[in-house]
This record gives C-alpha cells, sequence and structure tokens, in this order.
C-alpha cells in the first residue's frame, strides 16, 4: 500500500463538520491512496461521531483545551506531530487553510502550492494564477506535497466507507500553548439562507444597489424565492451594502453554484475570478457595455430597481 | 517599533493577464507594472502607525532582479523611512522570499512585518504566514483593523463567516486584507525626491539563502472559456430560460 493522505478538517462555529471537507477529500480521492482525516479542536465526541462515517480508511482525533480555538499557530503544531507520515497533505483554501498551511510548509522546508483546482498526477496540480485570467500547471519536486484547495473544483466524495474508520487518538508531549487571545467573533446572522460557499443559487450585488438598505430590500426578497444565498461586490462591500463575508472573486469567496444572478456588478475581472465555475450566469445591469455580459449565459440590460421587483414576483406567483 | 513592509512589484490590477504563445509563462513584456495593492494597504497601514507616534521608522524591501527597485521608490515617495533590494535571480517562491526576509528582520531587528495578504500576480497567498513561521512569530492575517498599544496588538480579522478579533504580541507578523484602508497618492515632488533617496542593495548570498527552485511550472493556459450567453429582453423571457432551457430554476 502506498503512503497514505491526511486531509485536514475545519469545523463550522457550531462543532460540524463543514461541507467542504467532502470536497477535499474529493481531492484527496484523486491521488489513490488511502485517506486520513485529522480533527482538531476541544470536547469534539458530536463531530466525531459524523467524521467516522466518513469515505475514509483513519479518523485521528487531536481533543485538548488549548485547542478550543482554531488558531494557525496550534493547528500548525498538532498537523506537525504526524506530518512525516504522509505524502499530501491537503486542507480546504479556506481562511482557516490559508493561515496555518503555509505556516506547516515553512517549519517543514516543503514549498506549497495553493488554491488547486484540478490534479494531473500525484505531483502535478493546476491552479488559477492573476485573478484566474490564467491557469498555471505546477509540478511539485518536494518529496512530501502540502497543497491547499479550492473546494469548488472538486466534487463532493459522498458516502460512507465499507469497513469500519479506525480512530486513533493524539497525544502530544507537548500540546501548544495558545499565543494568540481570540477576544471577539462576529459572525453575521444568515437570515436563514444557505451558506455563500456551497448554495445552488446566488444573487449577488454590487455598486448599482445604492445603498445597503435597496441592497436587502431587493435582493433578499430575490434570494429568498430562489432558496438562495447572497453574495456582494467588493465595491458593495467597501461601501458596507453587505458584510464582507459576502465578497466574491479573486480575494473573496469562490462560488460555483448552478445558478448565478449579478446585479448592479461591471464584471471586474477579480469579481469574474470568483464565479467562473457557476453553471448558468445571468447579469441584470443598465450599462449594455459592461463586461459583466461578457460572460453571462443570459443578460438583461436595464433598471435593477424594475427588474428586480418583477424577477421576485414572477417567482413568488407564477 | 521598527516595521518592515515587504513590498511586489506586479502587473497592474487593471491588465488582463495573457499566456506567451508557447504556454511557458506569463507574457508581462511591454505591460503596465504596479505596487501589489494589498502592498500599498501594508504600507499605508504602517505609515498610520508612525504618525500617532507608535512607530519609529517604516523599512520597506524587495526582493528579485532590478526592476524591483521600482516597487521601492513607489514606497520610498508614499512615506517609507527606507527601502532595501534583495537581488536575487528569476522568479522566486513564496518560500524562498520568506527566508530571505527573515534574514532582513533579524539583520534590522523589525519588531513587526505587515505585508499583504497575498500577491494578485501568482495569488499564492504563503509568504506573511511562511516568514512569521520561520521567525516562531504569532500572525494575525486578513487584517481589517489594527489597534497597537506598546508591545501590544489588537487586529480585527476577516474570516469566512465575518470577523474575529485577535490579541497578540510583538514581534508579529500582520497581513492585510482589502477594508484595513484606503491607500494615500504619492505626491509629484515626494516622487521626485524618492529617485534620489538610497535603495539599500543585499543579495541572496550576503543573507545567507540558497536558492532551489522546488515548483516547476510545465505550463501556463487560459482557462476553459464560457460559451457566448444570449441577451434576454424580458424577465418573463428570462424566467422561461431559465426555468425550461437552463433547467436551474423550478
Ligand atoms: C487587489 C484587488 C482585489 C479585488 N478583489 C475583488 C474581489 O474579490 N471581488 C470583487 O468583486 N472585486 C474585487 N476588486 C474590485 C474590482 O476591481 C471592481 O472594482 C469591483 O468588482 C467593482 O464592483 P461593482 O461591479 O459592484 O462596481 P462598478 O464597477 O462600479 O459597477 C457597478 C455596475 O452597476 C451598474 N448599475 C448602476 N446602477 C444601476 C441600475 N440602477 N440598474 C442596473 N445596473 C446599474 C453599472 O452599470 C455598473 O456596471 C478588487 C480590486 C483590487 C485592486
Amino acid at each position: 500500500m502506498s503512503t497514505p493522505v491526511l486531509v485536514v478538517a475545519e469545523l463550522t462555529s457550531d462543532g460540524l463538520l463543514k461541507p467542504a471537507l467532502r470536497s477535499v477529500l474529493g481531492a484527496a480521492a484523486a491521488l489513490n491512496a488511502e485517506i486520513h482525516v485529522l480533527l482538531i479542536g476541544h470536547q469534539l465526541e458530536t463531530v466525531i461521531d459524523e467524521a467516522l462515517r466518513l469515505p475514509i480508511t483513519r479518523l485521528l482525533v487531536a481533543d485538548h483545551p488549548s485547542l478550543a480555538v482554531p488558531l494557525a499557530e496550534t493547528t500548525t503544531t498538532v498537523v506537525r506531530a504526524i506530518s512525516q507520515r504522509y505524502s499530501h497533505i491537503l486542507t480546504a483554501a479556506s481562511a482557516q487553510g490559508k493561515g496555518w498551511l503555509p505556516r506547516l510548509a515553512a517549519l517543514e522546508d516543503v514549498a506549497m502550492i495553493s488554491d488547486i483546482v484540478a490534479i494531473e498526477s500525484p505531483d502535478t496540480f493546476v491552479r488559477p494564477i492573476y485573478a484566474g485570467s490564467l491557469w498555471a500547471t505546477v509540478r511539485c519536486l518536494e518529496p512530501r506535497k502540502f497543497v491547499s484547495v479550492r473546494v469548488t473544483a472538486f466534487s463532493p466524495l459522498n458516502g460512507a466507507s465499507s469497513e469500519p474508520v479506525s480512530r486513533e487518538n493524539l497525544s502530544l508531549d507537548d500540546w501548544p500553548a495558545v499565543p494568540v487571545i481570540r477576544s471577539a467573533v462576529h459572525e453575521h446572522p444568515d437570515e436563514g439562507r444557505p451558506a455563500l460557499e456551497n448554495a445552488r443559487t446566488v444573487v449577488s450585488g454590487g455598486r448599482g444597489l445604492g445603498s445597503a438598505e435597496q441592497f436587502e430590500a431587493l435582493l433578499g426578497p430575490l434570494a429568498d424565492a430562489l432558496h438562495g444565498a447572497l453574495g456582494a461586490s467588493r465595491a458593495a462591500v467597501d461601501l458596507g451594502y453587505a458584510p464582507n463575508d459576502l465578497q466574491v472573486g479573486q480575494t473573496g469567496k469562490v462560488v460555483a453554484p448552478d445558478l448565478y444572478i449579478a446585479v448592479g456588478i461591471s464584471g471586474a475581472i477579480q469579481h469574474l475570478a470568483g464565479i467562473q465555475a457557476a453553471k448558468v450566469i445571468v447579469a441584470i445591469n443598465k450599462d449594455p457595455d459592461a463586461p459583466i455580459f461578457g460572460v453571462a449565459d443570459y443578460g438583461l440590460v436595464g433598471d435593477l430597481h424594475e427588474i428586480v421587483p418583477q424577477l421576485t414576483a414572477s417567482l413568488k406567483n407564477p | 517599533m521598527k516595521i518592515l513592509v515587504p513590498v511586489k512589484r506586479v502587473l497592474d490590477y487593471a491588465i488582463k493577464a495573457r499566456a506567451k504563445s508557447d504556454g511557458s509563462g506569463v507574457d508581462l513584456a511591454g505591460l503596465k507594472m504596479s505596487l501589489n495593492p494589498f502592498d500599498e494597504i501594508a504600507l499605508e497601514a504602517a505609515l498610520r502607525l508612525k504618525e500617532a507616534g507608535l512607530a519609529s521608522e517604516v523599512i520597506c524591501v524587495s526582493c528579485g532582479e532590478t526592476p524591483v527597485q521600482e516597487g521601492l521608490r513607489t514606497a520610498l515617495a508614499l512615506g517609507a523611512d527606507r527601502a532595501l533590494w534583495v537581488e536575487a535571480p528569476g522568479e522566486l517562491e513564496p518560500l524562498t522570499v520568506a527566508k530571505l526576509l527573515r534574514a532582513v528582520v533579524v539583520q534590522e531587528q523589525v519588531d513587526l512585518v505587515i505585508c499583504g495578504k497575498q500577491a494578485i500576480d501568482d495569488d499564492a497567498g504563503q509568504t506573511g504566514q511562511m516568514l512569521a513561521a520561520l521567525l516562531d512569530w504569532s500572525q494575525a492575517t486578513q487584517a481589517a483593523a489594527i489597534h497597537c498599544e506598546g508591545s501590544r496588538l489588537e487586529v480585527v480579522r476577516e474570516t469566512d463567516g465575518g470577523t474575529e478579533t485577535l490579541q497578540l504580541n510583538t514581534p508579529a507578523v500582520i497581513t492585510t486584507d482589502l477594508r484595513l484602508n484606503e491607500p494615500r497618492y504619492a505626491t509629484l515632488p515626494n516622487i521626485m525626491k524618492a529617485r534620489k533617496k538610497p535603495i539599500d542593495q543585499l543579495t541572496a548570498g550576503a543573507l545567507g539563502v540558497t536558492i532551489t527552485a522546488r515548483l516547476q511550472t510545465l505550463r501556463v493556459a487560459e482557462p476553459p472559456v464560457r460559451a457566448p450567453g444570449i441577451r434576454v429582453n424580458s424577465v418573463e423571457q428570462l424566467l422561461d430560460l431559465l426555468k425550461n432551457q437552463a433547467k436551474v430554476v423550478s
């Protein structure tokens, strides 16, 4: 049997597995090796039950009070304790993954690869560069590969393992000290909408919305009629129309819904970087020359203040 | 407190990158280059700490071949006190840059590094965290606000779910997100003055860093293009197509 690969899981604020894990497992499956998953945190019993039903061979658990808050520094220390066992270490290219994986790589003197969208072979990966204008195929010459995964680019590995998943509790000689204190967390309420990362439908607004009030008043009901999530352009976030975690694009979130509706968004390359993988893109914009129409499957030229309420009404009363 | 701000010169954000015709890399010939926007934000944050009397010196550093000095000139024009050029050949991998920066941090006895969360060319987003690890320093990435009191830092950072606030001590590495500040523009007199300021030159060899490539770019190409779309004339037509042609609305 070849050397196994390790996938480091990320937990939601409620202590459950993030759905993105299944997509990282999808990427790991392309490596044709045993997959192990590592859970890091404190008081993990519920999530362990969930994780033991994943299609993997082994679950590793690092459970310690010093790990209650996910910090890059402590996560790195834990993964380092077992990293030598693996040919590949994979995690989502999320805010957390981006925080700790480069730290681990530097400490182990390994050049890492960020944000892959395809695996050509166990040492060759495809990753977007220049806001996704180009894709680079990169071969990693390191004996061990540390890779962060763009989860929207990989199909989730569904189902459960046919064999029982073995469990290993890690006991470190030195549990990490906590060098950083997290003194506040502000997660904005989801208003009953799906998370932007996994939504099948995303309604995104830009500068054209004009105000925070209009943003919610116009786009909220449309998103709800479609059971979708809200997204935003950088301009909309900078102007305070929408919270930062809704920013879609090169330096925000990458989404891959079945339906993406861009409202009052011009379609700057930095924004398009986040929506290239959407199945269907709809653009609503008053400027017929807006670049968003260049990528839209269906474009509707006009004033969003008229079009959006009509669209919402038609969806509610077909 | 001495602050180091690493800066990178990249293809201007408004220009769409193209691959070389043989697919061996990115064609940058003759195109407008600018400071990485996240590095401008980092420099602005450092300058504001200095202007508030919380930092004694802001040093900028760039690693690479001769043209990277252009980026340093811009940083000087914006208000950096000193500029360091680490001469190093070829395209540098993030881990190499982190090693060079570590040597500079040690040599200059820096207390705080503020750098961009990513460079908008390779979009790797690794260097700051790697540097923090090599120095065994704490990190606060994706900063949206920085408060500083002596050696105590409070950083609000953007996360996938909103924001969180971290308390940490210097020495530390902070990486910047878009909403940390709005960078100032360089004035013409300052641009002129910056042309005459000295740039200290260092080399990878003198800093004790050996450069070996561990990543090999096999190909650079345009991603799959989307099939062209159509214009619709009304909300009714749009909904009809979404339901019956695309089948993404039920
Ligand atoms: C380093 C860097 C990183 C960046 N990262 C991102 C990123 O991750 N995501 C991102 O989105 N951007 C990003 N940007 C910003 C990007 O370059 C654009 O500035 C931004 O996407 C523009 O947002 P917008 O389309 O909402 O605004 P604008 O470009 O101002 O477009 C507004 C649009 O609304 C339309 N409009 C106005 N009123 C109406 C109306 N009544 N009805 C219909 N249409 C109307 C206009 O015709 C226009 O097309 C980044 C930029 C930089 C430099």
